[in-house]
């Protein structure tokens, strides 16, 4: 591998999308909260009560960013749990109507996984990867349908979903809707409607391990896990009231820095977007130009090995992730690409956050074409 | 390809997973037909 003509420059992390770095509130947070937030809330002594009053006050503010009431929401061991738990408690709750989940074809995979326990039907999306909104009207008028699912944007292109839109189709059907926000969370205006919704403070630069789960009142929910005595629905075990404290700290410094944040990464997709399709031959952005979140950018190679991409750009620095086979657990191409029949080889996600600079994403662009030709010029194209 | 007559068909053996979704993309992208897949084999004819 040639280095030479590299731009000096630092590592720069570029997958925001599958962990946002901490935000410092959230460090300051959670180091003040480890040493005054360690006892059981449920306790009726001093230290107990300092813990509940922590876990109240950060219910109230992610409540309030939000915009919903602090009684509809819980804290989960994960995004990933939270949204597992909304499908199967959103299912258990309609029993009666039915066990089918309509939902679309770029859900997450936590929830593709959940869906396994019910009658899936899924619905397409577009080569932007929007929802086709006629199959799922459709879909969610059809027997027996006990919850719909619709993820906020798409995790992997970046692409909205017309949420609003979809959620008046499930009222007219009277099927509650579950939308995964976890990327759109402290970045985008939340979309209305939806009964059911979860998130993941990791994604906002909170830190790991801690999920948002929001039930609206009068949508039933049946806790898919065996309950505590008084029989508060939510997760079972201790809360990690630490990581729950420094997550609604971050929550609130990122929803205050979110339109300016917004406007800042938004242009240099833009920038990534434009100078990409200019500068690498046979390549394919892929998603939404214009109704896409803001920090977010994918796109396809052709003749690039996926894995050889990521390892080259991880040798100069950039860490960003891929939706190709060789990249992926499964070894199988993105469900999310195949769902959109845009190309899936040599894909590249990049995700921006609020230290994401001007000059990493230069290096980034500089750095790129090389990188692509050089993979191409061993595989003898 | 720049073997192939336009007009032709050339059958492609793939059983790379990802071979049912890329080669209809790479046919779009470069502005050639796809026409059939069958398996692990997949039909593109050559229109450029």
């Amino acid at each position: 591998m040639d280095y030479t003509g590299d731009p000096a420059g630092a590592h720069a992390y570029l997958d925001a999308a599958s962990a946002a770095p901490l935000h410092p509130v959230a460090r300051e947070a959670l180091l003040a909260s480890l040493a005054d937030g360690w006892a059981d809330p449920a306790r009726l002594y001093a230290a107990g009560r300092r813990a509940q009053q922590l876990r109240d006050a950060s219910t109230a503010v992610v409540a309030e960013i939000l915009g919903v009431r602090a009684d509809e929401l819980t804290f989960w061991p994960s995004g990933t749990a939270a949204a597992q738990a909304a499908v199967l408690g959103g299912l258990g709750g309609r029993k009666r109507a039915g066990r089918v989940l309509v939902h679309s074809a770029i859900e997450h995979s936590a929830v593709l996984h959940a869906a396994r326990a019910a009658e899936a039907v899924e619905v397409g999306v577009d080569r932007l990867g929007r929802l086709d909104l006629d199959a799922w009207a459709a879909a969610v008028r059809g027997d027996g349908v006990a919850l719909a699912s619709l993820i906020g944007a798409s995790h992997e292109v970046g692409t909205i979903q017309p949420v609003a839109a979809a959620a008046e189709l499930c009222a007219e059907a009277g099927v509650p809707l579950f939308v995964d926000a976890a990327q759109v969370v402290g970045r985008a205006e939340l979309p209305a409607g939806w009964s059911l919704l979860s998130a993941s403070a990791h994604k906002w630069g909170g830190p790991p391990g801690v999920g948002v789960l929001v039930v609206r009142k009068g949508v039933r929910w049946l806790s898919p896990y065996p309950q505590d005595d008084l029989y508060r629905p939510g997760p079972p075990g201790s809360l990690g009231l630490p990581q729950v404290v420094a997550a609604a700290a971050s929550l609130r410094a990122a929803a205050g820095e979110a339109a300016a944040e917004a406007v800042r990464l938004s242009a240099l997709v833009d920038r990534i977007r434009e100078r990409v399709a200019a500068t690498v031959p046979d390549v394919e952005i892929v998603g939404d130009p214009v109704g896409r979140l803001p920090h977010l950018v994918t796109f396809s190679c052709l003749y690039v090995d996926g894995e050889a991409l990521l390892h080259a750009l991880d040798r100069h620095g950039f860490a960003v992730s891929s939706g190709s086979s060789c990249t992926s657990s499964t070894l199988r191409p993105s469900h999310v690409l195949e769902a959109m029949g845009v190309l899936s080889h040599g894909n590249v996600r990049v995700s921006l956050h609020r230290e994401t600079t001007e000059a990493d994403v230069e290096r980034f662009l500089t750095v790129l074409p090389g990188l692509v030709a050089d993979i191409r010029a061993e595989a003898g194209l | 390809m720049p073997g192939v007559a336009v007009g032709e068909i050339v059958r492609v053996l793939a059983d790379d997973p990802a071979a049912a979704n890329d080669i209809p993309a790479w046919c779009r992208m470069k502005g050639q037909e796809f026409v059939a897949a069958d398996g692990h084999a997949f039909d593109v004819r050559r229109v450029l």
